[in-house]
């Protein structure tokens, strides 16, 4: 224990590289949520009336939960009550009343990109990644429209989706997480400000992967966005998030919502860095990540696959979903989430397998270091038409210190007999030997934690895009610094 | 609402009529802690569905049916009807229970060494009053669990078996609990303390069985207290009508380096809960936890495991086997919890089950909760069907395509069976589990 405690703490003890603030005039409504403010929103974005009546419905619902039985309780994890009068519902950047390109984004919006490492100017061209970048749950800006447009793909802002496709957007939105899914998915029908939204029209193959980069940056402001990807028959899409946040003393909530659609032949890869505030090492500040994601493979042969790499948040409640609606669709689940100093992770997912001939995955990985409790809780359930049903997850723990904790929580519901499904779950600690063969060979004590952390995620890094990849190696091992013991 | 009351205020009032007799029977010591459980059961009401531990389980049948406590004077069966419950070869002490209650005529005491006890509770309580303080509802959480409660509410007797330290006994005790056809649904509540002393030997049957068709609830608490470095076998063997009720909690309480294994039989019963709850609470304990459930027609059976490991060192294994037939609706619910300083704990949870039909359901929820570090924990659940590459096998080998299901089968509850060491115990089971299977009778040749 000793040995590797003081390499531990190292690596724990790296500070949070985003945390910075800009100074960029935001265009704020009071704090507070009742009906006006959602109408206000809704009069802010210009939107048509259906989205403000689907709003009010969401807020309504949502009232009536929060006098009732308020926020889900059931989640592995703790944290002061929440008041919803206190935050801030609308931030955006001030300026510009409509964006035809870069030049007229705000610079300093434009150089907090820059020291985040999108590549929102010339080196878009480089890398090829089309990025929409959501800044106070605005979206800024958004690249490489017009080479997508050519192949018939949407890819823009929400806001700007309601306007120009709103045929696509009423069918669409709410029918994988429709408002009354939960707590945090009706206060972000309500309340959501914007986000991305993707469509990729019958047989076309998205030619480069697609990215939306989350900011939040206004103090007090809740950030809500909500994310919708269609694609339909036989498309193909490899889309990408990332998220950051400064370093505030007071807890932030985040609840986002994410809708897939997958059509006949369709195939959506969705992968996300997740590297939101955490906190301080007291646990002080930090966000509340509660996020509700969800795909539905509809047509048959469709093929839905998320990758998530959660290190930052003070707290993750986040159970990315398929429902595999469609025969012979196929879902699966790519997860490390690491936990460090007081951050709590509440996260897994669910495969409700309801075609015949579906099939999933699940490989989650949970590392907990300093006081970090990680909880995998995920549900495979197959339904009584579901024949020829197949399910595989590995669920595996691995604990850095004596103070952490790391739960599983699986739920496994089979009402069919032609299903096969296995599971497995193992908890460690990295071995005093294994850190020993690499001492022994030169390696330092951090070198060889890293190198083991890796080695144990490295069946989720490998479904990284690569760019996102080498990013989620070093993310981790920033993360854990100073908490290898 | 008045509903979910009128179930609890059937149980106060027999508990009032309850509480005026008990205490002129010897257990005035224990009234404060019967009308705290009372109290605490008519708290808590029955657990729903909305329970995260009965998720998967509706005791909605047990609320809803109004129980009568078992008749003073009820016919007692005679000698000769407890022949089929025997198992061949077992010559050890036998203890039955009729309806709850105590049936000396029925039961058998061998010839027992110095220092082992083999009585009923009630009558244990005026001869060991130390031991059954000390000891008794110490353990089980009846502030927790209602099921707990209302046995510790209204317990009246049991079996009570204490081996003294250093007391090797070789031979193990039959606990027979038999239940009667009565005119009205008839509610008991078996209670059973088992005490091993330091460096003691023991195995103890618990086995639940019925005469005719009646339906019954059989709400069965059993505390086992084991001392250093003790050997205890418990089997549980549920093999009631098929419309009983049973809810059966086993918990354990592990002192240093002892050994304790649990075998559990899961056969009968309509609505059965098999709670088990060992805490391992010296260090370098071992436990076996290893079970084996067949559910057929509209059976339900819910397994909950809760192994508790409190000290550094300890291991525990689980091996649960559920075959599933008919519309019946099999539950396993495994949890480990690892204390904050139970370092070095090796914890391993198997769940396999096989569906045999298309209706047949079944939920598992394996949970590891660990709070310390230095562990090794695994868990794994499969759910499948037999083998087909194996049944083509036996085929072209000329075993028939129904013999050769059979045999898988039996395999596969065999797995769980090759771990019962009593040998008496094993082969009997094997019977009636080769009994149960749907192609039983192609085994006879073959076994």
């Amino acid at each position: 224990m000793t040995t590797s405690t003081n390499a531990i703490e190292a690596l724990a003890n790296r500070e949070y590289q985003y945390g910075f603030v800009t100074e960029v005039e935001a265009d704020t409504l009071p704090r507070g949520l009742n009906e006006d403010v959602i109408r206000m929103i809704s009069a802010k974005k210009n939107e048509p009336s259906f989205m403000l009546e689907w709003r009010l419905k969401a807020y309504r619902y949502w009232a009536k939960m929060e006098q009732s039985e308020g926020e889900p309780k059931w989640a592995n994890v703790t944290y002061p009550p929440i008041d919803y009068q206190n935050i801030i519902y609308y931030s955006a950047p001030k300026s510009k009343p409509k964006l035809n390109s870069l030049d007229e984004v705000d610079p300093e919006v434009l150089r907090t990109f820059e020291k985040l490492g999108i590549p929102l100017e010339e080196q878009k061209l480089l890398t090829g990644v089309a990025v929409d970048a959501v800044f106070d749950s605005v979206s800024v800006a958004t690249t490489f429209k017009e080479k997508l447009a050519e192949l018939g793909i949407i890819f823009c802002a929400f806001s700007e989706a309601v306007h120009n496709h709103p045929d696509l957007v009423q069918k669409y939105l709410g029918s994988v997480v429709p408002y009354t899914d939960n707590f945090f998915a009706a206060l972000n029908a309500a309340v959501f400000s914007d986000g991305s939204f993707c469509y990729i029209p019958k047989g076309v193959r998205c030619p480069m992967e697609l990215s939306t980069y989350f900011r939040i940056n206004a103090a007090d402001t809740g950030q809500f966005e909500r994310t919708l990807i269609i694609a339909d028959e036989g498309s193909t899409v490899s889309y990408l998030e990332g998220c950051t946040a400064p370093m505030r003393d007071t807890n932030q909530l985040h609840a986002a919502v994410v809708e897939l659609i997958a059509h006949d032949d369709a195939t959506i890869k969705y992968s996300t860095i997740q590297n939101w505030y955490p906190g301080d090492k007291e646990g002080k500040g930090g966000i509340y990540n509660f996020v509700t994601k969800r795909g539905k493979c509809l047509g048959r042969n469709s093929h839905i696959s998320w990758t998530q790499v959660e290190t930052g948040s003070a707290i993750t409640w986040k159970y990315p979903s398929c429902l595999l609606q469609g025969d012979n669709s196929v879902g699966e689940f790519y997860s490390v989430a690491l936990t460090n100093n007081y951050q709590q992770a509440d996260t897994g997912t669910k495969m409700i397998h309801i075609g015949k001939n579906t099939r999933s995955t699940i490989v989650a990985k949970g590392i907990s270091a300093g006081h970090g409790q990680n909880t995998y809780r995920g549900m495979v359930k197959i339904l009584k038409g579901a024949t020829g049903a197949r399910n595989y997850t590995q669920c595996d723990s691995l604990l850095l210190g004596d103070k952490c904790g790391a739960h599983t929580f699986p739920y496994i519901e089979v009402k069919n007999a032609t299903a096969r499904m296995e599971h497995e779950a193992s908890t460690t600690k990295i071995g005093e030997d294994q850190i020993f063969y690499c001492n022994q060979r030169g390696i330092s004590k951090e070198d060889a934690v890293n190198l083991i952390v890796n080695g144990f995620c490295k069946k989720v890094f490998r479904e990284l895009p690569m760019e996102f990849a080498v990013e989620a190696q070093k993310l981790l091992s920033v993360s854990l610094e100073g908490s290898v013991g | 609402m008045t509903a979910v009351a009128h179930e609890v205020d059937r149980y106060l009032e027999s508990f009032a009529r309850l509480e005026a007799g008990a205490a002129a029977k010897g257990w005035t010591w224990f009234q404060p802690v019967r009308r705290d459980a009372m109290a605490r059961f008519a708290d808590l009401g029955f657990p729903t569905v909305r329970d995260e531990d009965w998720r998967f389980t509706n005791v909605a049948p047990i609320a809803q049916t109004a129980f009568a406590p078992a008749p003073e004077d009820g016919v007692s069966p005679a000698r000769g009807q407890m022949a089929p419950f025997e198992f061949p070869g077992l010559t050890g002490s036998r203890l039955v229970f009729v309806n709850g209650r105590y049936a000396p005529e029925l039961s058998s005491l061998g010839p027992l060494p110095a220092g082992v006890t083999v009585t009923s509770l009630a009558q244990a309580i005026p001869a060991h009053p130390d031991l059954i303080q000390a000891h008794l509802a110490r353990y089980a959480e009846y502030h927790q669990d209602a099921f707990t409660a209302l046995n510790t509410a209204f317990v009246e007797d049991g079996a009570f078996v204490s081996v003294r330290r250093g007391t090797v006994l070789e031979e193990p005790i039959h606990l027979l609990y038999v239940s009667t056809e009565t005119p009205a649904p008839v509610i008991t509540h078996p209670r059973n303390l088992i005490v091993a002393g330091e460096d003691s030997q023991v195995t103890v049957v618990e086995d639940y069985v019925s005469l005719g068709d009646g339906v019954g609830f059989s709400n069965a608490v059993t505390e086992v207290v084991v001392g250093q470095n003790s050997v205890l076998s418990h089997y549980l063997i549920e093999r009631e009508s098929p419309q009983a009720f049973n809810v059966s909690t086993l918990r354990v309480h592990q002192g240093r380096s002892s050994s304790v294994t649990s075998h559990s039989v899961l056969l009968g019963g309509a609505l059965v809960r098999n709670n088990v709850h060992p805490v391992l609470a010296g260090e370098g304990g071992d436990c076996l936890i290893n079970g084996l459930f067949l559910a057929t027609g509209r059976q339900h059976m819910d397994n909950y495991m809760k192994v508790e490991h409190a000290s550094p060192h300890c291991g525990s294994r689980q091996f649960y086997n559920g075959i599933l037939n008919g519309q019946s609706h099999g539950v396993f619910h495994g949890r480990i919890i690892v204390h904050k300083d139970a370092q070095k704990t090796d914890a391993k949870q198997t769940n396999r089950n096989l569906l045999l039909s298309e209706d047949a359901q079944i939920d598992t929820k394996p949970q590891l909760e660990i709070y310390a570090d230095d562990v090794k924990c695994t868990h794994g659940a499969t759910i499948g069907q037999i083998d087909e590459d194996a049944i083509f096998y036996l085929r072209s080998r000329g075993i028939p395509k129904d013999s050769a299901r059979g045999l898988l089968l039996f395999a596969f509850a065999g797995e769980s069976l090759q771990r019962m060491k009593v040998e008496a115990i094993r082969t009997h089971l094997e019977a009636l589990v080769a009994q149960w299977l749907p192609q039983g009778a192609l085994l006879e040749d073959v076994r």
